[in-house]
Parts: structure tokens; sequence; C-alpha cells
């Protein structure tokens, strides 16, 4: 039966949301690993079975689970994320160079081809790679090769956040780092070049730098694997080289601050943002949970309202909380801290809540089933 | 023998009970107990030292008799209550506050 799994990564756990293709009746199954923050889990697109997790806290560290089951059952696999070498430096607040250390895994991004291949993006920055289902994990080092030691934390902590796989050439991967930027490799990892050219940074003193850019999310369709979206602190970014150039299609947004991007499964020009008002006031503005909506591949925007909070909603929505479906009606979803898992069936022209009472929300990724 | 209590958590993902029994050579340290834990667990490396360190995670403690020895070096023996068994050796997830 054709179907959807929403799995969600929260503050104190992890659940799994399940539909039949219509999309109106959820089954809800969790807290999977109670207590824990989830930052986040994602399905391998080759076999949907095959789930991974990022399991941490505040006393006991870092934990991987892998369920190869669909979730009904997890085991833990290696945990042991250590820098290739010495692990060298980076900026740190007061201009020094700092230690870089191991501190989460943010997120996890399974391998479009092999079930056993997934990319872990790390906070201090860096990108690791099993290739064994998770029992090691070995740092691609040539990522913090490009300018890494220039890079330097954020209030929200350095973080490789965002990970993209081009589907029609396997050695191009793309990441983004908050305050360092996106990268790009063409070569399966081993390089990497900084891709921020026009991004015009206000909060930096060279707003052309090549590096310090504080990117918040990528998205790309996989029929255009040249063209990315960014939502970056400020400002909603387009670029149809690759990264090689960006301009901005932030248009009639009310607020161009916001973490996820997301495009539509079908239609490559269309893109969802979810706006907030500001850096320091992480809520919708006005009250009102607007998921935005172009159709033109950015700079014309639509509100998407129809089922949504449109007064007193003062919740956030996180980078990796928002995610589509491949269904031939696509479907959108987020969460939020509020701990609301919203949904549309239609393409985001009405919206209604999976559940809405649980831990605030930090991740959202949906695997459709065949 | 020697007697591990685990916070919840541990317990959760080593799927054992509250106590653990370790026969462990001497002489018995704090080092050798948690080597000994992992060994027999593995799943536990990293959730209560650093992989690489091995330095105790900022978060844990290690009670016994009464006394916090979270301080004391690691390859410090303890004390002969715990090496008898008659006392268990406490690995805590500290307060947090707030």
């Amino acid at each position: 039966m054709t179907g959807v799994r929403v799995l969600v990564g929260t503050r104190k756990g992890a659940f799994i949301l399940t539909s039949d293709e219509r999309r109106q009746s959820w089954a809800v199954s969790g807290p999977h690993f109670g207590g824990w923050e989830i930052y986040h889990l994602k399905g391998s697109p080759v076999d949907p079975n095959r789930i991974y997790a990022s399991q941490s806290n505040g006393w006991f560290g870092q934990l991987i689970q892998r369920s190869d089951d669909g979730g009904k059952t997890w085991a833990p696999v290696d945990n042991k994320f250590v820098y290739d070498g010495m692990p060298g430096t980076h900026q740190w607040y007061d201009g020094s160079q700092h230690p870089w250390e191991f501190k989460r895994v943010w997120h996890l991004e399974p391998s479009l081809t092999d079930p056993d291949t997934v990319y872990a993006g790390v906070e201090d920055a860096a990108l690791f790679r099993t290739t064994d289902g998770g029992k090691s994990w070995h740092e691609l080092p040539g990522l913090r090769a490009a300018k890494g030691h220039l890079w330097q934390p954020g209030a929200g902590g350095m973080c490789l956040h965002t990970i993209v796989q081009d589907e029609t050439d396997p050695q191009r991967l793309y990441v983004a780092i908050s305050a360092a930027g996106a990268f790009r490799t063409d070569d399966g990892g081993t390089t990497w070049k900084p891709i921020n050219k026009g991004l015009n940074s206000g909060e930096l003193p060279d707003k052309a730098s090549e590096v310090g850019h504080c990117v918040h999310n990528l998205a790309m369709h996989r029929s255009r694997p040249g063209v990315l979206f960014m939502q970056k602190h400020w400002d909603v970014m387009r670029s149809d080289d690759a990264g090689e150039q960006w301009h901005e299609v932030s248009g009639n947004l009310p607020s161009d601050f916001g973490f996820p991007i997301a495009v539509h499964a079908h239609e490559p020009e269309t893109v969802y943002v979810v706006p907030i008002k500001s850096d320091s006031e992480h809520f919708p503005p006005e009250g009102k949970l607007r998921v935005y909506r172009s159709r033109t591949g950015g700079n014309e925007w639509e509100a998407l309202t129809t089922g949504l909070p449109q007064k007193d909603c003062y919740v956030d929505i996180l980078r990796d909380a928002m995610a589509v479906d491949t269904l031939p009606s696509c479907g959108i979803y987020f969460g939020t801290t509020g701990g609301q898992v919203y949904h549309s069936a239609d393409s985001g022209d009405t919206w209604s809540t999976i559940v809405r009472d649980l831990p605030a929300v930090v991740s959202v990724e949906v695997q459709t089933l065949a | 023998m020697i007697v591990v209590v685990l916070p919840q958590h541990l317990r959760t993902l080593a799927q054992v009970g509250r106590e653990v029994h370790l026969h462990i050579p001497d002489p018995v340290t704090q080092a050798a107990v948690v080597t000994e834990l992992e060994n027999r667990y593995p799943m536990l490396r990293g959730t209560i030292r650093d992989h690489v360190t091995f330095k105790r995670r900022a978060f844990i403690r290690f009670f016994a008799c009464g006394q916090d020895l979270s301080h004391e070096s690691p390859d410090a023996e303890l004390p002969a209550q715990v090496l008898t068994g008659a006392e268990p050796f406490m690995i805590v997830g500290a307060m947090a506050g707030g």
C-alpha cells in the first residue's frame, strides 16, 4: 500500500507518524529514545526500512541508532567521531584559534545509491561518512581545508547542518555550515570550495567575504541539480550554476529571515519558506504562522494560511523541520518548537495538524512508501 | 565482585537492570571499571568517558560510600567497601540544575 512515514526528531525523543496515501488518518509511534535529543533521523532512499537516527544529550553524548525494519526496532551503531589527523583549529569568539571539538551530529544524509553509506554533518563543523552501515565513521577532512581556520561559531554553534547530493553526479555534494557558508565538492568529498559569491551578508564587515556567511538551509530539485535555493540568516537566495553565483529572490516576503527551505516534489520552480520575524525574535511576523510559496522560483511569494493559526502564534520552525513527500499530490510537512507537526496534502493550499503536543520539534523528514 | 549502578538511560542502552556485577583483577580503579563495562557493553563506549582522551564526560559523576569520587584520579584504587561488593560504584548523571 502506498503511504507516507514521517520521521520527527524532537528535544525529548523521536516520533514516527504514518498514514496511507490519503494522508487523512495518522498513527503515531513514540517516543523512541525518550528523554534524548533527536537532532535528525532519515531513511535510505534505496531501502526505506533502513533508518538512521542521531541521538544525543548533555550527559551521555552522541549515539547513532539504526533501524532495519522501518523504525520498529533500533540498535546502536558506532558513535566514535574522531577528526582526521591533528584536529587543527578554527577561529574562536575572542579572535584566537580554538581546537576542533566534536559535540554532536546535526544531520544524517543516507546515500542515494547505497544503504550502508551515510554522510553525517557534525558540530564542530565537519563531514563524516560511513560505508559500512554505521559500524565506523571517517572524516572527509578536505572540507575543513576550505578556509576552516577562518570559520567561527555563531550563536547556534558551528554546525554542519545541510548535506545535498546531486543525483546526476555522485561526485558532487553540497554542504552548508552555520556562520561559515556553503561548500561544494566535485570529487566525492576529497576537495571542497566555498560557494558563497553573491550572498552579501550585512552581518559581516566584508559583505562579499569568501566564508563567514550564515547559511541556514539549502534545497534542490532532483531534476535540476544545478539550481539551488538557500534560506540564509537573512535573505532567500537562488543559484542557477551550482552555487558559483547567488542572487536574492526574497521578493515580497514579509521577512526574509527563516530557517528551512524546500522544493516541491514535481515542480522544480515551486519553493516553500516559513518567514520568521528576525534573528532575535524567532517567531512568525504578527503572530501569524504562514508558509510562503513561490511558483516562479522566487521573488513572487504567496502566503499559505488555510488551516494554520493566524493569531497569537509564536513558535519557531527550525532548519531541518520541513520536508516534502513525492506522492502525486505533493505533501508538505513541517514541525514547530511548540510541538505541532502540520501537513498539507495539496501542495500547501490547505493545512492540518497531525500531532500538536510533542516536545519541541527539531527535524522532520518524510518517506514515501510504495 | 564489583557492583556498578548505572543511570536509567545507560541501563536502557545496554539493556541491563539497575546493577551490573563485574569481576575485575586488581588494582580496581575507576578506569578499570569503565573499561570492563565498555568491553562487556560496547554500546556504552563514549557515553561515560571520551573515546580518545578517556576523560570522564563533563556531566557524569562517580559516587561510592557516600563520597563523590569524580575528581579522584581514574587510576586510584576504589574504596575497600567497593572492592568487596559491600557498596556499589555508582555512575550518575549530574544534576541538571534550573
